[in-house]
């Protein structure tokens, strides 16, 4: 468990401000307008220092001076401090909204950039344990970053500037004193910043710790059916519990680090308070200063502790930031597996039944064993194919790499004789649909699901598609006709029902090659119906590849092609194939024997 | 929810938040008043250091400059002196700060076990009434918006103290400049109020529509599959484009309030100083009052600008967490007894509990009625037998209630009215305990848990002898093959760090785990739907042969009905035929269903 965190470390050796580097480097929007963002800045350090100037000017010119007390001086000097500290707040003003636009649009952009790469990476990142990560991505890490830039990345700038102008007044006084005071205070940085290294870790740690918690949690939900009726509440509660406690762990130990670096600032600034005083005030009159002078020093000296401290102060919300920033970063990192071509290969397809050919096509995911092997096909435009095999044949993953939902590992995909890696994604997904087991529903209306196929598609074309897979009758049904709500993820229609919403949609695109996955679940009879003569009707002038779990569909097939090992083992009609007396036969002997042989009708 | 919280936005929020914090502080009190006295020390180092610097320029600084001059040991006294102060300082932020987040961390995660061992107690219905996302939101967003609060809280009431300190100090200098100070502390406090006011308006929308942008992503992941083959990634991203840019504004919105304010509550105190500079300078003139009592005063002024910050800080958090805290006292509410009694549920009152019989058990639904909503019954009325050790199959059309049976065999349920008899005992007189070891089902959507197969299909099992009872289960189930041609076999992990298993894979290890349990009535809702035709007549077979075992199976293929002793028909929420299949066939609707099932697999 720890080892992730480790990785993480080696892989980044330069920590935080690699990560701010990178992120800089990935959002532009950030870098824009900041020459101007600290010049207003600069301007507002100038306002903290007007205290210790006023004290100095009062003290040396207004009471102790060659002239004892002069009232108008000390009027007149108040009145302009009033105005500075003024003029101070309204340009802070202005600068905090400035961080905050530029902040929050590159915040915005992030967020949709890793939204978009979420969509373009590989279906096998897609299962369904690494979605809930995913989606942490985009929501819970980016919600860190935004965290911190409302408060910590002002803080930041801010404070920088202060602690610079504030040395700098502090020389124009006595530059001996500032060099004391830069003397004192330097080593506070390469020691907070090997404190904030292990924090780096220690947050690490604790992110990972907080998405073990999450999933667990999300388990105890997800599960609750299955936890009951199983009576594993202690069991899961026991996961539930260990779970909290490793992250609560992690978190103590993180506190550890950022307890200390904040308590670092006042020892660090009573010393070089102590300093000021003694150096002070022992060689200040050889230095030529004054006591006003000094005064002004020792309000300055203690002005760089307060943004020193509140650096600290945010120094944990900006480790939150920077470990939730590396995991977007990374995340934009993933390689895609699925480039799109660029402009001087791309191909377009052309309408109509497409010819399908796979050329010695292997396929294994990420690191894992082959699942398929050296796959040669050749499949005439219009033609109707069923693919058949048992669970882990290679089926699926076959029909996966039709629709480019993965590269072959090796071998070519070919497409009307074009590489389908060539064809752009709007040109694939108008020849190419697939029609996944699960048809996964969005919460709006059965209309709007519709519509998904060809977005600009009319309210006609919706009703025209329907009727013309003969579903008019199912539609009567709906309590709300096609305005009738799905809910969340299509709940409120049965399996069958969504399935038949996936067929109208890729009716809708009218595409050439039509890829079935069919569902093995269970449909009520009615849906069945609908959805056999649907299915009918759309595979009609195009090339239809079927994964079979029905058997009148590789009966009815021109060509079936059966899967055993990642091989294609066999390849006929239905008819050759059983007379072949191979593994069709024995398929279909258990097949038909459990279905057929009893039947009394 | 966030409606009611919009008639009087401010007024209330310390009145409301401070129980809420105060209920959180009363679970750790040790670690939270080692903190608060680490906030009180802060408090009392940060005042004598202006203290000793009014003196040090007086007895120090003053004289350095005279003619007269100082001794070394004056010079390194008062150096050693605040370097000392420092120490105590920094100190007793390491302990405010390090018990701070300990309590806090601590607190969390105790409001994460409660509320997630909420989920644990309450009966099922309350999950089917709940989004996932929801709960899961709950148990995360809501415990940090409720507890965050408590992190700066021990430096807020070292403010307090700060502040108390403050007036008490000056008072000893000045009664004038304690004035100055009594003016603006309650000026400062006065800004803190109406940024409060206007902050928390906005401060709910941001998180409503971090909330979108959540569910927005949830659903696009969810549905990640179809997003990729109907090639809508662009459309996707401009959904979530938009609902960026309302989070976007909503947020540049919050910031153009806090930019008016922060500015304000920075400059305040340095005004104030100006103001005490005048008045000191007019003091000192006159003789009333020391240059070094001047240097104290403009010192703590300036000491107390940074402390007032936080405070705002905490108070800021305050409604947040008051929203939380409130959205998860409702939730912890829900579902339990008080609440099932207004769902119609009978109230759970102490049960003599009865044995089940030993050997084969019955199973006996009589006149069962049950409705999701009280309105619309999805059982009416519904009565069929299951001899023990015989096989009866479930028919009817989608959401004619066939899953709806099966849990409620299970107990995950109870009848309106009717009862359910196993056995010859209502199920609702058995121990859920000896009913969960007696019956077991197997749901429609499989569910695994991020962990070992084993652990998955032998779940707090027996040890003793397990692993044989795990294969012979795993074999029944048609999972043995597969599992040992797994790298790491039964030990093999599956979900988030573990393997990706097909759906039918999940299937067969789900139905492992109800057999691993030897359960005397087996109920299988539709639990081999992903599982090939043929592993699934090997899997009826296996469980048909030389088993007692009673099963009820909800049959979707011709094959499993004819593999029955009896055919239960459902429709209309009530039974309209039992029998053999061949003697259904005569109900037209039976006929209809049958025949589309041949159809669709012949």
């Amino acid at each position: 468990m720890t080892i992730e965190s480790e990785t993480i470390v080696e892989d980044n050796p330069a920590g935080a401000f690699a990560v701010l580097r990178r992120g800089l480097g990935a959002t532009p929007e950030l870098r824009r307008g900041v020459g101007f963002t600290v010049a207003m800045a600069l301007v507002g350090a100038m306002g903290r220092v007007v205290i210790p100037v006023l004290v100095q000017q009062i003290v040396d010119r207004g009471l102790r001076g060659p002239e004892g007390f002069r009232p108008g001086f000390v009027v007149g000097a108040c009145a302009a401090a009033v105005v500075a500290v003024l003029l101070v707040a309204v340009l802070s003003r202005a600068t905090y909204l400035r961080l905050v636009d530029a902040a929050e649009t590159m915040l915005r952009n992030l967020r949709v950039r890793a939204f978009a790469h979420v969509h373009r990476m590989a279906v096998a990142d897609h299962n369904e344990t690494r979605r809930g990560v995913l989606t942490a991505r985009v929501t819970s890490d980016i919600e860190t970053i935004a965290r911190f830039a409302q408060w910590g990345a002002v803080a930041w700038i801010v404070n920088s500037v202060v602690i610079v102008v504030t040395v700098l007044v502090l020389a124009v006084y006595s530059w001996q004193i500032a060099l004391v005071a830069v003397v004192i205070y330097a080593p506070m940085f390469p020691l907070m910043r090997s404190v904030q290294r292990r924090q780096l870790v220690a947050y690490d740690a604790v992110r990972s710790r907080v998405s073990d918690t999450l999933s667990v949690i999300s388990e105890t939900v997800m599960g609750a059916a299955v936890i009951r009726a199983y009576g594993l509440a202690d069991h899961q509660r026991a996961r539930v519990d260990a779970a909290i406690e490793r992250q609560y762990r992690a978190e103590s130990r993180a506190a550890r680090f950022f307890a200390s670096a904040f308590s670092m600032g006042d020892i660090f600034g009573g010393a070089a308070l102590g300093a000021t005083v003694a150096v002070g005030a022992w060689w200040g009159p050889e230095w030529g200063l004054d006591v006003g002078k000094l005064i002004a020093c020792v309000f300055l000296v203690s002005l760089i502790l307060q943004p020193i401290a509140e650096l600290g102060e945010i120094l944990d919300q900006t480790q939150t930031a920077i470990a939730g920033w590396r995991k977007v970063l990374d995340l934009l990192d993933t390689p895609i597996d699925v480039e799109e071509p660029g402009q001087a290969t791309a191909t377009a397809l052309g309408t109509g039944p497409v010819e399908v050919v796979a050329d010695a096509v292997s396929f294994a995911y990420r690191n894992g064993p082959l699942v398929l092997r050296e796959v040669s096909v050749h499949l005439p435009a219009g033609a109707n194919v069923a693919v058949v095999g048992e669970t882990g044949s290679g089926k699926t993953t076959f029909v996966k790499l039709l629709c480019r939902l993965a590269d072959p590992t090796s071998g070519v995909v070919r497409l009307d004789g074009v590489d389908l890696r060539d064809v752009p994604s709007h040109a694939r997904s108008a020849a190419v649909r697939m029609v996944p087991q699960d048809g996964f529903l969005f919460a709006s209306s059965i209309r709007e699901n519709v519509r998904l196929g060809r977005l600009a598609a009319t309210d006609l074309e919706i009703d025209e598609a329907f009727t013309s897979l003969g579903l008019d009758g199912w539609v009567q049904r709906l309590t709300d006709g096609l305005n009738t709500e799905v809910g969340e993820r299509g709940d409120a229609l049965s399996v069958g029902e969504r399935q038949l919403v996936a067929l109208v949609r890729a009716q809708l695109a009218d595409p050439g090659l039509l890829i079935l996955d069919e569902a093995t679940s269970s449909v009520d009879p009615d849906t069945e119906r609908a959805l056999a003569g649907a299915l009918h009707r759309l595979a009609e002038g195009r090339t239809t590849v079927s994964v079979a779990h029905r058997l009148s569909t590789a009966e009815q097939a021109d060509t079936v092609l059966v899967f055993d090992r990642g091989r294609i083992v066999e390849r006929g009609t239905h008819t050759e194939l059983v007379a072949l007396g191979g593994r069709y036969a024995d398929l279909h002997r258990s097949w038909v024997g459990n279905t057929r042989r009893q039947n009394g009708g | 929810m966030v409606q009611e919280q919009t008639a009087g936005p401010t007024k209330g929020v310390l009145r409301r938040g401070l129980p809420v914090v105060w209920g959180y502080v009363r679970l750790q009190p040790i670690t939270y008043a080692i903190s608060l006295t680490g906030a009180t020390l802060y408090a009392g180092a940060v005042v004598l250091t202006t203290r000793v610097l009014g003196t040090v320029t007086n007895d120090v600084l003053t004289p350095a400059f005279s003619p007269t001059g100082i001794t070394a040991d004056q010079a390194r006294g008062a150096g050693v002196a605040l370097l000392l102060l420092g120490v105590l300082r920094g100190l007793s932020i390491l302990l405010r700060r390090y018990l701070a987040a300990l309590t806090t961390f601590r607190t969390q995660a105790r409001l994460r076990r409660r509320v997630t061992g909420h989920y644990l107690d309450v009966p099922l219905r309350f999950h089917r009434d709940h989004p996932t996302g929801e709960l899961l939101a709950h148990a995360d967003a809501d415990v940090l918006a409720a507890t965050e609060v408590l992190n700066p809280l021990p430096f807020s009431v070292g403010v307090v103290v700060l502040v108390v300190f403050a007036v008490a100090s000056l008072a000893m200098v000045d009664p004038i400049l304690m004035g100055i100070a009594l003016l603006l502390f309650p000026s400062l406090a006065l800004i803190n109020r109406f940024y409060l006011a206007r902050i928390e308006v906005p401060v709910r929308e941001v998180q409503e529509r971090v909330g979108d942008v959540s569910a927005l992503a949830h659903e696009s992941f969810d549905g990640a599959l179809v997003v990729k083959t109907l090639g809508l990634a662009d459309h996707e991203v401009a959904r979530m484009g938009e609902a960026a840019d309302r989070l976007r504004e909503a947020r540049v919105r919050v910031g153009r309030v806090r930019g008016f304010f922060e500015p304000a509550i920075d400059a305040l105190p340095n005004v104030g100083q100006v103001v005490l500079l005048l008045v000191g300078a007019w003091r000192v003139s006159t003789g009333e009052l020391t240059t070094g009592d001047l240097v104290q005063a403009v010192a703590l002024f300036g000491v107390l600008a940074f402390p007032m910050r936080v405070m705002g800080f905490f108070l800021q958090e305050m409604p947040r967490a008051v929203v939380a805290a409130d959205r998860l006292q409702a939730v912890l509410r829900r579902g339990t007894a008080a609440d099932d009694d207004a769902a119609g549920r009978p109230p759970v009152a102490p049960i003599a509990f009865s044995e089940l019989p030993a050997g084969p058990l019955d199973v006996r639904v009589r006149d069962v009625r049950f409705s999701f909503d009280g309105v619309t019954p999805v059982l009416d009325g519904v009565s069929f037998d299951i001899p023990a050790g015989s096989v009866v199959a479930l028919v009817g059309a989608t959401g004619g209630g066939k899953s709806t049976i099966c849990d409620l065999l299970v107990g995950l349920i109870a009848p309106d009215s009717g009862a359910i008899d196993v056995g010859g005992v209502d199920i609702g007189r058995v121990e859920p305990l000896v009913l969960r070891d007696a019956v077991s089902l197997v749901f429609q959507e499989t569910f695994l848990f991020a962990d070992s197969l084993e652990m998955n299909i032998g779940l707090d099992a027996d040890q003793s002898g397990a692993g044989d009872a795990l294969v012979v289960a795993a074999t029944m189930a048609q999972a043995h093959p597969f599992v040992e041609e797994l790298p790491d076999g039964y030990q093999t992990v599956v979900g988030e760090r573990g393997v990706t298993l097909s759906g039918g894979q999940r299937q067969r290890i789900a139905l492992a785990r109800a057999l691993a349990r030897t359960p005397r009535v087996l109920v299988l809702d539709d639990a081999t739907s992903a599982v090939d035709p043929v592993v699934e007549a090997d899997i009826l077979s296996a469980l048909r042969s030389g088993s007692t075992t009673t099963t009820l199976v909800v049959a979707h293929r011709l094959s499993t009905i004819l593999m029955a002793d009896t055919v239960v028909f459902l429709e209309g929420g009530t039974v309209q035929g039992t029998g053999r299949h061949n003697d259904l066939l005569d109900i037209p609707g039976y006929a209809r269903i049958v025949h589309a099932y041949d159809e669709a697999s012949p």
